[in-house]
């Protein structure tokens, strides 16, 4: 059987601020897989998280297909074959 | 003489050229992006560039080239709460606390390469490798009085006039709305609360003269002769003469002293710009007249100028990092929130139009190595 890893992608708007790909990460957590992406591409962390490491009021993060909602998203447990896609909330003008 | 202006807006960073008498917008830089401050720097040329991001926060951009390339520096941050200690912490379910970045107010070059920030929430943050890291001035932000800072036109407080003395550059004097003016004369180990004189009539009568609750929109100095400040306040006009500490209130200007703007020029201290409209409830232009203030002795009297300037149905208002007066002093420039910037070369006297169709100006400034 071939090992999966849970996988993150972000949303087009941020491509063209940050240089960021689809990643391949380890942990169980969204907070754990996050952390893996900041430490390949520190610049991106500002975009997604606060100075308190909290998730941005207008990011959103769905994983495999659901948006998750509640007081710390980021506690989220994650699947070894997950996919995580950080976007923006609909809001602004 | 062909000089350089950069104009932060809503939706980008405009920089212009002047060619003879004629401006004209050279590039558009970060389309669609919040510009809150922009700082070109006098000592190396480096030019920054602070974004307000709306989903994905504040950030700072410099170019070593006039604009033409730009990467992104470090930010100031705040400091971190125990419980928030990294994204991990949060599996803890403890409620995260603590203050985080939500613009760069304010930039000024300091002594040697140092540069200053200003933040909302009120901080004061300092860099001294061109932004790559940013450290709060801790004796600042930890004094007892500055949790009573409190939001104006913003959620939070926020830092946004830092004057450095150019004779000592361990004096720096600070405005905060709203929180009063702060005065350091080590280079930021320690702060003094400063103002008497300001008044803030938005206060209980018995709080009008606290130095706390004052408001100041902006605070400028003369740079050749720096003890000979100005502030545009929420409630009206203040100089000091001697570098903060006592300020009086300039109450006759026609048609109003509410507004957000103020330029001294660089060498004249009495000589000073304003941009007024009807105070705090509206904040509209007098019967749709746009005009500018000017005084050329130190507030004893105001010129009311308007050449050039829309007369009717004009709703421009001009925040207070969007009026500017150049190295020279004779060529201001000044943007609205509806967009218009204009550029005047004779001190105010007569204004150009430069642009009607720009989005919301939030600040501008000359480029000091050209003139």
């Amino acid at each position: 059987m071939i090992p999966t890893m849970p996988r993150v992608c972000f949303t087009p708007n941020l491509h063209k601020l940050v240089d960021v790909h689809e990643y391949e990460v380890a942990g169980s957590t969204i907070a754990q897989a996050l952390e893996d992406v900041f430490s390949r591409q520190p610049t991106l962390q500002s975009y997604i998280v606060d100075d308190q490491k909290r998730l941005r009021r207008h990011i959103n993060v769905f994983v495999d297909g659901e948006l998750i909602r509640g007081a710390h998203p980021l506690n989220t447990e994650i699947r070894p074959e997950s996919e995580i896609y950080i976007m923006q909330a609909l809001s602004g003008g | 003489m062909s000089e350089e202006l950069y104009v932060g807006t809503r939706k980008g960073l405009f920089i212009l050229e002047q060619n003879e008498e004629d401006w004209s917008i050279k590039r558009h830089e970060f389309p669609g992006e919040p510009v809150s401050m922009i700082m070109p720097d006098p000592r190396d040329g480096m030019l920054y560039a602070a974004l307000t991001h709306g989903h994905f926060g504040a950030k700072l951009h410099r170019s070593a080239d006039s604009g033409e390339s730009w990467e992104e520096c470090g930010l100031p941050t705040y400091p971190e709460t125990a419980e928030t200690e990294s994204v991990v912490a949060e599996t803890t379910g403890e409620k995260p606390k603590g203050d985080s970045l939500e613009e760069i107010w304010a930039m000024e070059p300091g002594s040697g390469s140092r540069l200053w920030a200003g933040t909302i929430p009120g901080g004061l943050f300092y860099s001294d490798d061109q932004g790559t890291n940013w450290q709060l001035v801790e004796s600042l932000w930890n004094d007892p009085q500055r949790p009573q800072w409190m939001g104006g036109g913003k959620d939070h407080a926020g830092l946004h006039s830092i004057c450095v003395d150019p004779r000592n550059p361990d004096r720096i004097t600070v405005a905060v709305s709203v929180g009063g003016v702060w005065q350091t004369n080590d280079g930021g180990t320690s702060w003094d609360l400063i103002g008497e004189g300001l008044r803030a009539e938005y206060m209980p009568p018995d709080q009008a003269s606290s130095l706390l609750m004052q408001d100041p929109h902006l605070l400028v100095h003369c740079p050749a002769s720096p003890d000979h400040m100005w502030i545009q306040h929420h409630n009206g006009i203040f100089r000091s003469e001697n570098g903060g500490l006592n300020w009086s209130e300039i109450t006759d200007v026609d048609p109003a002293v509410f507004g957000f703007a103020v330029a001294v020029h660089p060498d004249k201290p009495d000589l000073a710009w304003f941009v007024p409209a009807i105070k705090d409830e509206t904040r509209i232009p007098f019967q749709g007249e746009f005009v500018v203030t000017r005084t050329q002795d130190g507030g004893k009297s105001f010129d009311k100028l308007t050449s050039g300037l829309p007369q009717n149905n004009a709703f421009d208002i001009v925040y207070r990092h969007a009026l500017a007066v150049d190295p020279i002093g004779t060529t201001l420039a000044m943007g609205s929130t509806t967009g218009n910037l204009w550029i005047s070369q004779n001190s105010g006297d007569d204004w150009k139009s430069i642009s009607n169709h720009l989005p919301p100006v939030y600040c501008l400034k000359f480029n000091p190595t050209r003139n």
